[in-house]
């Protein structure tokens, strides 16, 4: 992969960007808004693939991530067994009613020939069996919450590391594009837009209520960490050895025994959170990475042409026998499926899964933003617009703090205006988004590193 | 026992929702894009009237038993509708020259709605405001039981009457608007037709003028009843314009009656799906028969849900929605 000048100078802001806050905030600082940055990166390649690559409109941003993250639930959670003995049998018998239903409406509509009575019939065998079903499901149900409450009241996971969920949380959001693109796709963009933000309400709101399956609004904490944790580090010889060699030009200043042990203290403290910060990092930059490489790939292979072909003109693409409905699905599912990886491993930085909090404005709109800004249809792009308008997005609240204090310094402290702007100084990053997509929208239509016109 | 728990919340939200709705279609219509910021200028016209509301009611003046709100409707129609204006002005003419595609259009609504989403938090704050003065009920549940000697009661709030009440004002005058006057026809040509519409004289400029006053006016009266109605809070707004925007696409978007029937149509099957029938079941069946459950369909979580079901069913079915939209 070979960058030109603009995308090395992308580069350089992004990585000068870092060290500027690290050295003025503190490292800490700047390594949470990286991980953040990296996770933002990885679920705006995924809607620059369904959207730069094909443009096929994915506003269900929000939904896959939070498929993604049950997947991180689901996966590593420890199984609580006692749930499953009370419920497993009542879950298990709903299931395969369900699966009986779905073949008995597949017959139906096979042997029945009239059409009216094809509609009549099926709707009078799913009615019934959905009474059948919801009466064991409930059951069932109602026993699951029920187990302990005040600590699990779900069925728990599989009880597997954390990292094959990044995996999991793919295929999971893969499965519900799937599903919702065979139902809306093929519908006009807007109207589209509109159909993937409801059903990705609709997919919050049920994890936020079928408590069984993900404890609902009562959240999942304590999930387990695929690096070590900071209590077990500051215990650890090797880490205690490593602080005192990288600081030791530093210690060996101090000639008093005690302050030194408690400089060396806090020294191991910190190092221990930054450590445990730069691991994180460095997964999720590999994951990145070879998204990113895979996603590049496609986009110059055959198949990345013909969906340009197909974004660019579709009636042509059609005529050349290119199947566009088959092609939408592929590429929505894959864009999906990137952002539940996202998913997952927002939630593994987290170590907690909150359902409720779940936003559209936070999880859809934003990352939309991002991909507008960075440039559609070019993944250095994509990267560029997460890591810049996170950043913006954490950064604007002691900006505005500053500029607000600088202004209105000739005032009264207690002067109502004042007061009153600097409650409200969270509000101004809404502000900020809204202006740089607009302005980013008017004189810079295609990106600030627009997509890359191949000819060959 | 329906009227009181289904018919008249049902009533009252379907046309919070319908005055919503008709605002949006008019938007697509005459504009031809989905007006994602559609929400927020309800918030804002509701803001308005909230702090004129204030202002009022510090300097006691008062409808007496009718809510202050009323008199400072007008006020923050004003205001919505040059908040209306100006997003036109400074953003969307740029793009309705540059013939733009209804995509574009629709992500840049996204970026009015942050902005007007900020300018709304940054006045007010996100808490929740409780504005609504004056006499709470129109008709107590114990009144009516010794009016009526039923055994149950029925509640009437009269911020639903007055809901419904302004509802029926406001859209028989814009229909009457639209079939009945010169300018009316010619909006309603311009959709139908932009350059058919263009040759026969019509100046889209001033098309376009009245259309943000329509819309102003709706979407502030709808915001504003809403609030009167519940109470106001300003991040609510966004989760309204999903069913908004579902009973605009449900009825038929570009059809302004389709609107107003799709608005009553979510509104009704949200309530009816997630209403708990026990009650209504204990005067139809014998003792013997009585549910224990609460016998919901679905619980009252999932009431959003509802409306974007109806919305892919009606896709599924009949894309262009009950009524053929398109034309005003």
């Amino acid at each position: 992969m070979r960058f030109d000048k603009y995308e090395w100078t992308a580069i350089s802001i992004m990585v000068s960007l870092f060290i500027f806050v690290g050295f003025i905030q503190g490292w800490s600082v700047s390594l949470v808004i990286l991980n953040m940055c990296i996770i933002s990166a990885i679920m705006t390649m995924g809607v620059n693939i369904s959207w730069g690559y094909a443009g096929v409109i994915n506003f269900g941003v929000m939904g896959f991530l939070a498929m993604g993250g049950l997947a991180a639930v689901l996966v590593s959670y420890p199984p609580i067994k006692e749930a499953w003995q009370v419920g497993g049998s009542g879950l298990g018998i709903s299931f395969i009613l369900m699966i009986l239903l779905v073949i008995a409406v597949f017959f139906i509509t096979k042997l029945v020939e009239k059409k009216s009575h094809k509609y009549w019939f099926n709707g009078l065998v799913i009615l019934f069996g959905l009474i059948i079903i919801r009466y064991f499901f409930l059951n069932a149900t109602a026993k699951i919450e029920e187990v302990d409450p005040a600590l699990a009241g779900f069925l728990g996971g599989a009880n597997l590391p954390i990292i094959f969920s990044w995996i999991v949380g793919g295929f999971f959001a893969g499965g519900v594009a799937f599903v919702i693109g065979k139902v809306a796709l093929g519908l006009r963009s807007d109207y589209l837009a509109i159909v993937t933000l409801g059903i990705s309400e609709i997919v919050v709101s049920v994890l936020k209520h079928e408590e069984w399956l993900s404890r609902g609004v009562k959240n999942v904490i304590g999930l387990k960490r695929p690096v070590p944790y900071e209590i077990n580090l500051q215990n650890s010889e090797w880490f205690i050895n490593m602080v005192t060699w990288f600081n030791s030009s530093k210690l060996n200043n101090i000639i008093d025994p005690d302050t030194k042990q408690e400089v060396m203290n806090n020294l191991i403290i910190d190092g221990s959170g930054i450590f445990v910060k730069l691991n994180y990092a460095l997964l999720f930059f590999i994951v990145m990475i070879v998204i990113y490489y895979f996603a590049n790939k496609a986009q110059i292979s055959p198949w990345g042409r013909m969906m340009r072909a197909i974004r660019d003109n579709e009636v042509s693409a059609n005529a050349m026998g290119k199947d566009i409905v088959k092609q939408h699905l592929i590429i929505f599912v894959i864009g999906a499926a990137i952002v539940g990886v996202a998913g997952a491993m927002l939630v593994t930085l987290d170590g907690l899964f909150t359902p409720s909090g779940y936003r559209p404005l936070r999880f859809t709109f934003i990352i939309w933003i991002m991909v507008i800004v960075g440039g559609s249809g070019n993944n250095l792009g994509a990267i560029f617009g997460g890591f810049v308008i996170w950043f913006a997005w954490i950064e604007v609240a002691p900006l505005t703090t500053f500029l607000i204090e600088m202004f209105t310094s000739g005032m009264d402290p207690q002067n109502a205006i004042r007061l009153h702007l600097l409650d409200s100084v969270p509000y101004f990053r809404y502000l900020l988004m809204g202006m740089v997509l607009l302005l980013i929208l008017r004189y810079r239509p295609k990106g600030i590193i627009p997509e890359k016109v191949r000819h060959s | 026992m329906l009227l009181n728990f289904v018919i008249i919340p049902g009533l009252s939200y379907g046309s919070q929702l319908a005055l919503g709705a008709l605002g949006v279609t008019f938007v697509y219509a005459v504009l031809r894009f989905a007006n994602f910021a559609h929400g927020e200028l309800m918030s804002f016209g509701a803001m308005i009237t909230i702090l004129f509301t204030w202002f009022f009611q510090s300097q006691n003046i008062g409808l007496g038993i009718l809510p202050t709100a009323l008199i400072a409707l007008p006020f923050g129609i004003l205001a919505t509708i040059v908040l209306g204006l100006l997003s036109d002005k400074f953003v969307f003419k740029y793009y309705r020259k540059q013939k733009s595609v209804p995509v574009v259009l629709a992500m840049v609504s996204i970026g009015v709605m942050f902005v007007v989403n900020a300018i709304i938090r940054i006045i007010v704050g996100t808490e929740t405001i409780k504005f609504s003065d004056g006499q709470k009920f129109i008709m107590k549940a114990k009144q009516f039981k010794a009016m009526t000697g039923l055994n149950e009661g029925l509640a009437l709030k009269s911020s639903q009457v007055i809901t419904i009440l302004i509802t029926i004002l406001l859209l028989t005058f814009t229909f009457w608007f639209l079939q009945k006057t010169k300018t009316g026809k010619s909006m309603r040509a311009f959709s139908d037709n932009e350059d058919l519409a263009l040759l026969s004289g019509i100046n889209p400029d001033r098309v376009v003028f009245i259309t943000w006053l329509i819309v102003g006016t709706l979407a502030c009266v709808a915001g504003t009843l809403y609030g009167l109605d519940k109470s106001y809070k300003p991040i609510i707004y966004l989760n309204l314009v999903l069913p908004v925007f579902a009973s605009a696409i449900v009825g038929g978007i570009g059809s302004p009656f389709g609107a107003v029937v799709g608005g009553y149509v979510i509104a009704f099957s949200e309530i009816m799906v997630t209403y708990a029938y026990k009650k209504f079941f204990k005067y139809l069946l014998p003792e013997s028969l009585e549910p224990s459950s609460l016998v919901q369909l679905l619980s009252t979580d999932y009431k959003f849900a509802v409306s974007f079901t109806i919305l892919v069913i009606v896709l599924l079915i009949r894309p262009s929605g009950i009524f053929r939209g398109k034309v005003l």
